[in-house]
């Protein structure tokens, strides 16, 4: 070995220790930095309101916020609300992400269902969401049904796109392989197209999963006696902006939380991959 | 036995990559295609696995016509194409899903065996080198016991060791079952060491230009002035046939230190 092959071989070693504890440092440190642009606003304003510089009466500083939370939190109503709402998102989201991977599937591998159903779906998709909302209330009432029809609608696009567009663009090396052994039209799509698509078909879902949330939202703003979208109702109309924006936290919170639990789940699928840098 | 008669295939596009080839293999034979670039090695190759049918001719296996990949047809490309979400034994065993558990688990073991990745059975393909996946494919592609392998430059992409090293592998392999292999390479080392024929080809249009046999008994040393004698052969064959197609398309002839430097 070269002298500058054993330096450096040298220097390694030295390095070794200090290397694994800056590295369990930063995986300790890494997710706290994403809290710290929004602590510090928090903070900031806190600061802004105690020394009297603004009113805090329509933007509450956090303390306002958090005691209207731990108050919702001991009536019930926090979770009473919170759960209706996530119930709401997980049945639209069901539907829509069966309903879409199964048409996204078919319109990927089959030309002839994409020349089919793609135009017609792609219309669709140019309708604003919201606008459907009074057809499904006269079709579906004002209950539960309308409600997470929206929600399904919603999630259904990204999830179609995101399948049907991930399908399209297999490697067609690996599709030959299919070939090869002969593999029938469905063994080719559960056994070839269908893992091949997994990380893209994650993505999709967790963009389904975002617009799911904005669309119950919106669903329950839009006519709702139950769920964190009627608390905000509530504080609107009742004039406390404390109660809004304690449940705005609330819908980041479980929003964030569903997020985390799509990445949860897909990641023991996903450890095949072949990528630059694993988070 | 597989038996061509006149195969030629022209793209949708006009280009005529083979015209009129027609070559007899019996069972159990080694055959090497070698050839100058664009003279339809890959394209008749794919003609006979099934995967891009002949526009014209027959491909006949054991007296079944071939139109599309068949059971006793085994093919491996240049890259391995592993299924990077399988594991390694999973990715062996892809081609007989069909059978037990226990008769496929104890199948893929003697295939990683024979290719000496008993060790990796658990791994992702992502964690093998290059000859590593190349041998797992062709463990891939052994395991349904095919009777005829076509290769399409197996070793093209690996280093001049590994594919010395997975050369010699590939006899090894070839012993145990004697399947017939037809594979197509750029190298004429690699074609003298394990074929029985090599057939060169020449191109515009894709055809036959010379068939020169390899009667060295095996193991074959790629040193020995018998080798030396065949590959002078081969190479000339190449040579001439690249000489050949200059006349043919521009009506006068190269020479052949012209056609060295244009091939």
């Amino acid at each position: 070995m070269s002298l500058v092959g054993m330096t450096i071989a040298a220097e390694g070693t030295a390095a070794e220790p200090q290397r694994a504890a800056s590295k369990t440092w930063t995986r300790l440190t890494r997710p706290l930095l994403g809290l710290a642009v929004p602590v510090a606003l928090a903070a900031a304003w806190e600061f802004i309101v105690r020394m009297g510089w603004a009113s805090g009466r329509l933007a509450p500083p956090p303390s306002v916020i958090f005691n209207e939370f731990v108050d919702l939190a001991r009536t019930g109503d926090l979770q009473s609300n919170t759960l209706v709402t996530l119930g709401r998102v997980a049945a639209g989201f069901a539907f829509g992400v069966t309903v879409a991977t199964i048409l996204g599937a078919a319109a990927g591998y089959s030309p002839l269902v994409r020349r089919l159903l793609d135009p017609s779906l792609q219309a669709l998709r140019a309708i604003p969401s919201i606008a459907w909302v009074p057809l499904f209330v006269l079709w579906l009432g004002i209950f539960e049904a309308s409600k997470i029809t929206l929600i399904a609608v919603g999630v259904f696009f990204p999830v179609y796109l995101g399948v049907m567009g991930a399908i399209q663009s297999v490697d067609r090396k690996l599709v030959e392989v299919g070939r090869a052994f002969r593999l029938s039209d469905l063994a080719m799509v559960r056994r070839i197209l269908l893992p091949a698509v997994l990380p893209a078909y994650v993505i999709a879902l967790r963009s389904g999963l975002g617009l799911g949330w904005m669309f119950v939202a919106a669903a329950e703003l839009l006519g709702a006696s139950q769920g964190l979208g009627y608390l905000l109702l509530d504080g609107q109309q009742l004039g406390k902006p404390a109660e809004i924006v304690a449940a705005i936290v609330a819908f980041a919170i479980v929003g964030k939380a569903t997020d985390w639990l799509i990445v949860l789940t897909a990641a023991p699928f996903l450890r095949w991959e072949d990528v630059a840098r694993q988070d | 036995m597989l038996v061509l008669d006149r195969v030629s295939k022209t793209y949708p596009n006009g280009v005529h990559a083979l015209g009129g080839v027609s070559v007899a293999v019996e069972l159990g034979e080694i055959v090497a295609v070698i050839g100058g670039s664009g003279c339809g090695k890959s394209t008749l190759l794919r003609a006979i696995s099934g995967l891009d049918p002949a526009s014209e001719g027959t491909v006949v296996l054991d007296g079944e016509r071939i139109t599309a990949p068949h059971e006793k047809i085994g093919i491996i490309f240049q890259e391995p194409r592993l299924l990077p979400w399988l594991k390694v034994a999973d990715n062996v065993g892809f081609g007989i899903v069909d059978r037990p558990k226990p008769e496929r688990a104890e199948r893929v073991g003697a295939a990683l065996k024979r290719v000496g990745l008993a060790d990796k059975a658990a791994v992702w393909p992502r964690e093998l080198s290059g000859g590593q996946a190349q041998r797992v494919a062709i463990a891939r592609a052994l395991v349904p016991r095919p009777e005829i392998l076509l290769l399409d430059e197996p070793f093209s992409a690996l280093d001049a060791f590994t594919r010395t090293d997975l050369q010699d592998h590939l006899l090894d392999l070839w012993a145990d079952l004697k399947p017939t292999l037809l594979m197509v390479t750029h190298d004429v080392d690699e074609a003298i060491v394990l074929a029985d024929r090599v057939m060169v080809m020449c191109p515009r249009p894709g055809r036959i230009f010379d068939e020169i046999d390899v009667d060295l008994p095996r193991p074959r040393d790629r040193q020995s002035a018998a080798f030396d004698f065949v590959k002078r052969r081969v190479l000339v064959a190449l040579d001439r046939s690249l000489n050949r197609a200059a006349t043919v398309a521009d009506g006068e002839t190269k020479t052949e230190a012209g056609a060295a430097m244009w091939w």
